[in-house]
């Protein structure tokens, strides 16, 4: 699947910030902003909503809240049962180091696994980087095009909110 | 501003009057009920006071160790914030310095209950006559292996010298924060760093040392070397819930406007990961206790596990109840921590949580199976009443916003 983008480049991250709104509120869609470090306010200017990663992680929390538990009682209350310190099979508070070991062990994998997978930044062979300036010191701002986008206008948008460049830009796999 | 504060706080001592009313009332009735108990149980061999005085005294210093603790986390956490430099507290500075108003009055009660105490040995068994002599009829060698560190002098000594290092760095801290009121400049700023800097580690030790003091040489036989972190961890989440508590009241009356969301997530936060702390820190002295059963460390579990006929049981789960499960489940969300409502009942929970705690710390190795609730309540009232009068004098005798604060500006922006 190929996809085509106008990259604004800009120089400045308040400049950027500034544009990203401006160009939002003339009714472009902005697909990405690539930058070289965190910019304070740009989840915000870019109208990103709060991620719903912390759901996942209370379920894998669970997930893995079960699995230690199943494993401890199975193992040792009715698997292989022993006695340890004279105290029952199956004893909830030697249980719970391990417990909550487990819980978060789950919880914190499963949350970048997904992060990674949601945001594709898994390994691979080829990454695909737009404009490899954005991992030094430019600040690239992503629009995808399509037939009916006019991209004279789009550059003047761009280049009247202060982006240095506008370059266009085919992507495969991205 | 200052007279719609005087206003209130007028407002707020009527409410406070009524409060003590209450409480007198409540522990007249109570001490008056039990007073009657009390001469009944004479014939049974109880040695001490008589059963309502030495209920009156041991609440009076279970209540004066937690508000005490509780009010000098006022000045701990402001010190850490300077420490840190931190900028969003700063609008909610003043809370904290009305917090710790309590220390001084505190600290003169915790002398004074200590020595009432002394008079028939209610609250600290070593402090027996004979119990470190050998030949006395009341002999104790394993008591008497502690006299180096329990002994009346060393003490007394330890209690003043703490309670004085809290009071002057409280007054302290207040008084350069005042002064940067008045006169600006920065410089305020870096010399409260350094006093908090200083505060913080003499703290440290002081704290730890006053729980096994206070709380643990209560139970004179039983050890416990996460003590220290414990009692704190119960005083610092206490602190940081008041805070928040008196924080909301303040916003809610219209003050503090620039209190945000944002401010009140980060106390939530707070609450919110030292209410685990707290949990992890109790765990940490239980399963150790539990796993290993040493009789002589298992003592103290089997006293509030099911021992005296089972009646301090239900308290044991209850303490975990609410001062674990209860905060972990409804401050888990994002707007549970930003919302007043949720805050309130969550603040609220733990200062009660934790009052408890004290209370399953010092009633069963002093009361024994004679433990109650109302005198302990009353007392409790009386305690709170006196120390939101202190409290809000505090608050209005200074600006709520610390004008020339450097952060200020940062706090007011605060967003998370």
């Amino acid at each position: 699947m190929t996809k085509r983008f106008a990259l604004g480049i800009f120089e400045d991250e308040d400049v950027l910030l500034h544009a990203v709104e401006n160009v939002r509120e003339a009714g472009v869609k902005i697909y990405e902003v690539f930058t070289p470090f965190p910019i304070h306010g740009m989840d915000d200017a870019l109208g990103i909503e709060r991620s719903r990663l912390p759901i996942a992680a209370f379920f894998y929390g669970v997930i893995g809240l079960s699995f230690a538990l199943w494993l401890q009682i199975y193992t040792l209350g009715f698997d292989w049962p022993m006695i340890i310190g004279g105290k029952p099979h199956i004893a909830l508070p030697a249980f719970i180091p391990v417990s909550f070991e487990l819980t978060v062990f789950f919880c914190c994998h499963g949350m970048v696994i997904t992060f990674y997978t949601i945001s594709k930044l898994y390994p691979r062979w080829k990454t695909p980087v737009l404009d490899v300036r954005s991992t030094d010191d430019k600040f690239v701002v992503a629009i995808e095009l399509n037939e009916k986008t006019d991209l004279n206008h789009l550059t003047q948008l761009l280049r009247a909110n202060g982006a240095s460049e506008v370059n266009e830009k085919e992507m495969t796999k991205f | 501003m200052m007279i719609i504060l005087a206003g209130v706080l007028l407002l707020v001592v009527g409410l406070i009057v009524a409060y003590l009313n209450i409480g007198g009332e409540h522990h007249e009735g109570a001490a008056a009920a039990h007073g009657a108990a009390g001469a009944g149980h004479e014939g049974t061999g109880h040695h001490g006071s008589p059963l309502w005085l030495k209920r009156l005294i041991v609440s009076l210093w279970h209540n004066n160790v937690f508000f005490t603790g509780v009010s000098t986390i006022g000045t701990v956490f402001m010190a850490i914030q300077y420490v840190a430099y931190a900028g969003w507290s700063v609008l909610i500075k003043r809370v904290n310095e009305a917090l710790s108003a309590w220390v001084v009055p505190g600290g003169i009660l915790m002398v004074v209950i200590f020595c009432i105490g002394l008079i028939n040995h209610d609250i600290f068994h070593w402090t027996m006559p004979g119990i470190m002599d050998k030949g006395n009829a009341n002999y104790d060698a394993l008591i008497a292996g502690k006299s180096g560190f329990l002994n009346l002098g060393f003490y007394l000594g330890r209690m003043i010298v703490f309670i004085g290092i809290w009071a002057y760095f409280t007054k302290k801290l207040r008084d350069l924060s005042l002064a940067e009121d008045l006169n600006g400049g920065t410089e305020y700023f870096h010399k409260c760093i350094n006093v908090s800097a200083l505060f913080l580690v003499l703290y440290a030790v002081s704290s730890s040392i006053s729980a096994w003091d206070w709380v643990m040489s209560i139970d004179t036989h039983w050890f416990s070397t996460m003590f220290g972190w414990y009692v704190f961890a119960s005083w610092w989440v206490s602190g940081i819930a008041a805070t928040t508590l008196c924080t909301i009241l303040l916003k809610q009356a219209g003050y503090l406007r620039w209190v945000q969301a944002g401010h009140l997530h980060d106390l939530g936060k707070f609450m919110f990961g030292f209410s685990i702390f707290w949990t992890y820190v109790w765990f940490s002295q239980f399963m150790l206790i539990w796993y290993a059963n040493l009789p002589e460390e298992a003592v103290y579990f089997n006293q509030r596990l099911g021992g005296f006929n089972g009646q301090y049981t239900w308290l044991f789960f209850f303490n975990l109840l609410i001062n674990f499960v209860f905060p972990f489940l409804v401050l888990m969300t994002r707007d549970a921590k930003r919302q007043m409502i949720m805050l309130k009942i969550v603040t609220i929970a733990i200062l009660i949580g934790h009052w408890f705690d004290f209370y399953l710390m010092i009633m069963p190795a002093t009361m024994q199976e004679n433990n109650g609730f109302i005198i302990e309540f009353g007392v409790a009232l009386v305690f709170l009443g006196s120390f939101l009068l202190l409290m809000t004098k505090r608050l209005a005798q200074a600006s709520l916003v610390p004008l020339h604060h450097p952060f200020l500006d940062e706090s007011v922006h605060h967003t998370t």
